[in-house]
């Protein structure tokens, strides 16, 4: 599979009709949990401010995944050269730095009235914070250096050395004290949230996950037709 | 029913849900203007060498 679609112009050709149904299927998703954002009950302790759920949790879950794709796709552009590995790297990075932003928004728009504090040096939104630090880290080593396979090269090292913040963000709310709460979806005995409000959350997971697919691979055969300009202007400038 | 009454929590709410709205058009709408404008780059530079050959 992945050598199939290492070709980039394979890949366009298979991932060009994709793009209009993921815009749809997220756009109906989004509107359907938003409506499930509204439509469920409010929490006995923490009453509206509960809705702030539903959007926090999946930019959540998103600012992490996508990191692991970024370091995935490094680790594939570095290993293997595949042609398009880089190109998908830089592709998501910046999708998962404005979803990260968004989470550590949202957590702390959702932490003052909760918790009485906007902020927190603990585990959890520290190592949040890192999160960010690395996309910004790896998005401004891509950009800082001019010759491609050099800035791929140097960016993908940073990306695979931030691969090792993820299990410390995932873990961090069990092994340090911190106001955040532990895991309450995707534990060894189950989800510990009532169905009401599980519902929303699952299908905002589903949209945003949706919607950010599509996002990327317009955002990828963007860089694909960044490297045809290139490749096509030096073509022309020997001729 | 829809419960658009956020009592105390309104500002807290409507910020979160309006920064997470506008982050992600704002994405989607700087993807596709970029996505656009390199498509038409490309596609001026292969009629310039269609032309010059």
């Amino acid at each position: 599979m992945i050598n199939f679609l290492a070709n980039p112009e394979r890949f366009t050709r298979v991932t060009a009709p994709l793009r209009p149904w993921l815009a749809g299927i997220g756009a109906a998703l989004l509107a359907w949990g938003l409506y499930l954002c509204f439509a469920s009950p409010e929490d006995y302790q923490q009453g509206d401010s509960v809705r702030i759920m539903y959007i926090h949790v999946p930019f959540a879950y998103l600012s992490m995944a996508l990191y692991a794709g970024v370091g995935a796709a490094s680790f594939f552009g570095l290993i293997f050269r595949h042609a398009l590995a880089d190109a998908a790297a830089k592709a998501i990075a910046p999708v998962g730095a404005v979803f990260t932003v968004m989470a550590l928004v949202t957590g702390s728009l959702w932490g003052k009235p909760m918790w009485g504090t906007w902020w927190q040096w603990d585990g959890r939104m520290t190592s949040v914070l890192v999160l960010l630090l690395f996309y910004i880290g790896y998005i401004a080593v891509h950009a800082a250096i001019e010759d491609e396979q050099r800035a791929a090269k140097s960016a993908g090292i940073l990306a695979l050395v931030g691969l090792i913040n993820l299990p410390i963000i995932k873990f961090s709310v069990e092994w340090w004290n911190t106001l955040h709460q532990g895991a309450s979806i995707f534990r060894a005995d189950g989800p510990t949230i009532a169905p009401d409000m599980l519902w929303p959350l699952f299908v905002m997971i589903a949209a945003t996950h949706v919607l950010s697919a599509w996002i990327i691979l317009v955002r990828i055969d963007s860089e694909i037709l960044a490297r045809k300009y290139r490749a096509l202007r030096a073509k022309l400038s020997y001729n | 029913m829809l419960d658009f009454d956020m009592g105390k929590y309104g500002v807290y709410v409507w910020t979160s849900y309006g920064v997470t709205l506008l982050g992600l058009a704002g994405l989607i709408a700087w993807s596709l203007r970029a996505h656009a404008k390199r498509k038409a780059a490309v596609k001026a530079l292969q009629d310039a060498a269609e032309a010059g050959t």
